[in-house]
């Protein structure tokens, strides 16, 4: 397990290191110098030097991007452009509408798709099954923006349950909170939820198909509790991976979610920073999103190797 | 084959595909005319789908949108195939090599940046727009076919009939074009189906977020984000697009799970 741990991590460092260098060579073709957008265009030329000189914009491109991430390592950022604030501030401030946002939606994604992959596998053939199936049909095709703005149609503006947009703070209570938080939640839960009930469904089929749960089901054993006993726990490994995998596409995703309901999160501060041509807002908040996905599938490489010994002694 | 999903599937396959086609040289009203006048009209006989903020007829937007989004789709459909595939192939041809490791690595590192992070670097450093969107999706297509691709062609690098053809002093090249592609190109239809009907999701969500299709080319994303304002005032504006991108999406899906059964006996009698 420790040299299996050692690789995936070696490999993990990679991949983050040419990521960084991807991010930065690409942010560094844009052209036009920070120093002169920040200072307008009747900006002095010595005060645009002095400018140039405290961003690190004189010195060569490697050194800048050995600051960049060496910075990075130790949690600077560096200011943004626009708002002459430390970036890492911004983000951190952003962090705790997007992080929530992505982990409620992940809570109520596996909420919707556990007893409703557990209900149709049990019922495979049946109405209850052609019913859920046909759901997720649905949910996967279903655009989560769109979706969103028919929640806040309904629910904001027809009946009044929610505010349609904008976030209440968390110094206004969890609980205000989390209200702020749940139409977004559900308009991003939604497609992973129909995606994971299908791999819940098919997976618990699998396992049903196995010879231990005939011999469960040959000693007395209910289907039901078959089911729960030994069906459920071997169902588990692919859902799981599933799961873990979805945490990436949720962060991704609440970047539009953010958008239709004016959640001041990470999506809105990129949208906001490529109006105003803040890149280093954006190199900062896309690498730090890359770290996220790169670490959860990390994550859920080394839970499944932990869980199934086989894939270790394959790699 | 499962009729239930093939019918269904490619029936809104093709009415989509038949709008985007037809768009080309009829549409019920001009895309690009304003009419203000005729602002936010209720569905009718005159306009079917109703007007928009701009006066403009929904169906015919709707028409030329569909346009916008199958191009997009398709063509970065098209580059993760044509691209991806000759890399999955290569791969495993050369299995354990540094070329198929440097390929696996490269598609990880494609894989930890989601299509929207993608898009977003395209669009904050060349700016927004349809092409850029294809790129964007495009790119994130290529590791989807060449882990596909690497992974079927595999289970079959050892099957008798390549053994034969190697035997018979072919080069890998021309086994991967000439025996392994032919036997493994029904996985790839059914891919292209799935990524095609993701591609219409991933430009309207990057079109809803203005870094697709820029005015005034109708796309259904941008027809959304601007009916954002009025879906209490006048919900038709943002139904029709939405049931559009929908129906397109879902009739895909159907239409790709049928494919793969057909492909694939062992799973339809499973099912059935």
């Amino acid at each position: 397990m420790l040299r299996y741990l050692f690789k995936r991590l070696t490999s993990l460092a990679l991949t983050l290191l040419v990521a960084s260098v991807v991010l930065f060579v690409t942010i560094e073709i844009v052209p036009g110098d920070p120093a002169s957008f920040m200072l307008g265009i009747n900006a002095q030329a010595d005060t645009l030097e002095a400018l140039r000189a405290e961003l690190g914009l004189d010195k060569s491109k490697p050194v800048r991007y050995w600051q960049w991430l060496t910075g990075m390592l130790q949690g600077d950022f560096g200011t943004s452009y626009t708002y002459k604030t430390p970036v890492a501030n911004m983000i951190g401030e952003r962090m705790w509408i997007s992080l929530p946002l992505t982990l409620f939606a992940l809570l109520i994604s596996t909420a919707i798709a556990f007893p409703a992959g557990i209900y149709a596998a049990s019922r495979r053939g049946r109405f209850g099954d052609a019913a859920v199936t046909g759901m997720t049909q649905l949910g996967v095709a279903i655009p989560n923006f769109w979706f969103a703005m028919l929640l806040v149609s309904f629910f904001a503006i027809k009946l009044g349950w929610f505010s349609s947009g904008g976030f209440v703070g968390w110094d206004q209570g969890l609980l205000a909170g989390l209200k702020s938080l749940l139409l977004p939640a559900i308009a991003l839960a939604l497609p992973q939820a129909a995606i994971l009930t299908r791999v819940m469904r098919s997976s618990l089929l699998d396992v049903l198909s196995e010879d231990y749960m005939r011999t469960a089901r040959a000693k007395g054993m209910s289907k039901r509790s078959a089911i729960w006993r030994h069906g459920l726990r071997n169902a588990m490994i692919p859902v799981l991976t599933i799961l873990g995998l979805q945490f990436s596409f949720l962060l991704a995703g609440a970047i539009i979610i953010e958008k239709v309901f004016y959640l001041p999160g990470l999506g809105l501060l990129v949208f906001q920073s490529i109006a105003q041509r803040d890149l280093i807002v954006v190199e900062s908040v896309v690498m730090l999103l890359v770290f996220a996905v790169v670490t959860v599938t990390f994550l859920v490489d080394l839970a499944y190797a932990w869980v199934d010994p086989r894939l270790r002694t394959r790699s | 084959m499962k009729l239930r999903t093939l019918i269904p599937g490619a029936l809104l396959v093709l009415i989509f595909l038949l709008a985007a086609v037809v768009s080309f040289v009829w549409t019920p009203f001009d895309v690009t005319k304003l009419d203000i006048p005729n602002k936010l009209q209720s569905p009718s006989m005159g306009h079917w789908f109703g007007t928009d903020q701009l006066g403009r007829d929904i169906f015919s937007m709707i028409m030329v949108g569909a346009r916008t989004s199958i191009a997009v789709a398709f063509i970065a459909v098209g580059i993760g195939m044509l691209i991806g595939v000759p890399l999955g192939l290569a791969a495993a041809a050369n299995q354990g090599s540094l070329i198929d490791e440097l390929i696996m690595r490269t598609n990880d590192l494609v894989f930890a940046f989601p299509a929207l992070l993608i898009a977003i670097m395209i669009t904050a450093v060349f700016g927004p727009g349809a092409v850029n969107a294809i790129i964007a999706i495009g790119i994130f297509n290529i590791p989807v076919f060449a882990r596909l691709t690497r992974g079927a062609a595999l289970s079959l690098w050892s099957r008798e009939f390549i053994l034969a053809a190697k035997v018979a002093g072919k080069r890998a090249t021309r086994i991967s074009f000439e025996h392994i592609l032919p036997n493994i190109l029904n996985l790839l239809i059914v891919q292209g189906t799935i990524q095609f009907s993701l591609g219409i999701l991933a430009e309207a969500a990057l079109s809803y977020v203005g870094l697709g299709a820029q005015p005034p080319i109708p796309s259904w994303g941008r027809m959304l984000a601007e009916s954002q304002t009025l879906v209490s005032l006048a919900p038709h504006v943002a139904l029709f697009p939405g049931f559009a991108i929908l129906l397109t999406v879902l009739g895909l899906n159907l239409l790709g799970d049928a494919l793969r059964d057909w492909f694939d006996p062992r799973l339809q009698r499973l099912r059935s």
